[in-house]
């Protein structure tokens, strides 16, 4: 007879093992906080720039609620935007590789599949009605909306990966809201919504899980 | 009878409570895909997995993706019952200490 003592710590690893194959394989596990502060920095970085070029410009940013802009300037805001995109996914993208490879964790899997798609969703919805925003002449309600629909997207997304993102979605939802009664400090909440928050959110995540 | 003779014995094997893990949590999941979650060779999944089919705990559902053949596994009803089971007495197990 096997003693009790070696039965219950195979119970005990049973239960380890269970816990650990239902979490790998529902979850995206591979996101590194350090993609939060890349995010962060380039949003942080994107729109300190932003701010100085309206400045050297003589575009008076705080002044009006109701701005209308002219076509050149909404092409570089929204290039500047594009670049900051650009620079968060290719971060996200190269630390994920990064930390998978590290623990030898699958990325391409069914977690994952679903997580982009859950994201994908609120963003593509908040994106489009972007466009009709600018369309419309209604550019002072861009950056709540930004703000709004990527902390929507998070929470939505918190199912399939860390289920710490959606702190992170729903203090993103609290600053778009705020936001949208201060409306001509549109800049400053997207940056402490897309920069600051991403930052602070990626230092406490890498350490949690460090 | 004691709590202990309660567990299913189609559970005693790693792997196999592995595959059921993985199969309460997601709906279909491919050969490559639980053999990469598992880190097990494809013989050893390939006889856990039809053992398990022969309790009717899972399904196995075989199909071409272009000239591709592919294997995926679902759990059944009764699979996730039995399974839910098995945790609940090796629960109660730990509770009862």
């Amino acid at each position: 007879m096997q003693s009790t003592f070696y039965m219950d710590s195979k119970h005990h690893e049973d239960l380890i093992h269970i816990r650990s194959m239902m979490e790998r394989s529902s979850r995206f596990i591979s996101l590194s906080g350090l993609s939060g502060v890349c995010a962060g920095l380039s949003a942080l970085i994107g729109g300190l720039y932003i701010l100085q070029w309206f400045k050297t410009n003589k575009i008076n940013y705080f002044d009006l609620e109701d701005r209308v802009y002219g076509r050149d300037v909404i092409t570089h805001l929204i290039g500047v935007g594009m670049i900051i995109l650009i620079v968060a996914l290719i971060s996200a993208i190269f630390f994920t590789v990064r930390k998978s490879q590290k623990y030898k964790l699958p990325i391409w899997t069914t977690a994952t599949k679903q997580m982009l798609i859950q994201l994908a969703i609120p963003l593509l919805v908040g994106a489009i009605f972007c466009l009709a925003l600018i369309k419309y002449n209604l550019m002072v309600l861009v950056a709540p909306t930004t703000l709004l629909f990527y902390g929507l997207a998070l929470v939505n997304a918190e199912k399939y990966t860390y289920s710490d993102i959606k702190y992170l979605g729903v203090l993103e939802i609290i600053v778009g809201l705020v936001s949208l009664f201060y409306l001509r400090y549109g800049l400053v909440f997207w940056i402490i919504g897309f920069g600051i928050l991403h930052i602070v959110y990626g230092l406490v995540v890498f350490k949690k899980y460090k | 009878m004691s709590i202990i003779d309660k567990l299913n014995k189609d559970f005693e094997s790693r792997v196999r409570l592995g595959i059921m893990s993985v199969l309460m949590v997601n709906e279909w999941i491919d050969f490559t895909e639980m053999k990469a979650l598992l880190e097990i060779t494809d013989g050893n999944l390939a006889s856990h997995s039809t053992a398990l089919e022969k309790s009717n705990y899972i399904e196995i559902k075989k199909e071409f993706v272009g000239k591709k053949p592919k294997t995926s596994y679902r759990a059944t009803a009764l699979g996730r019952k039995a399974f839910t089971d098995h945790l609940n007495v090796l629960e109660k197990l730990f509770k009862s200490k």
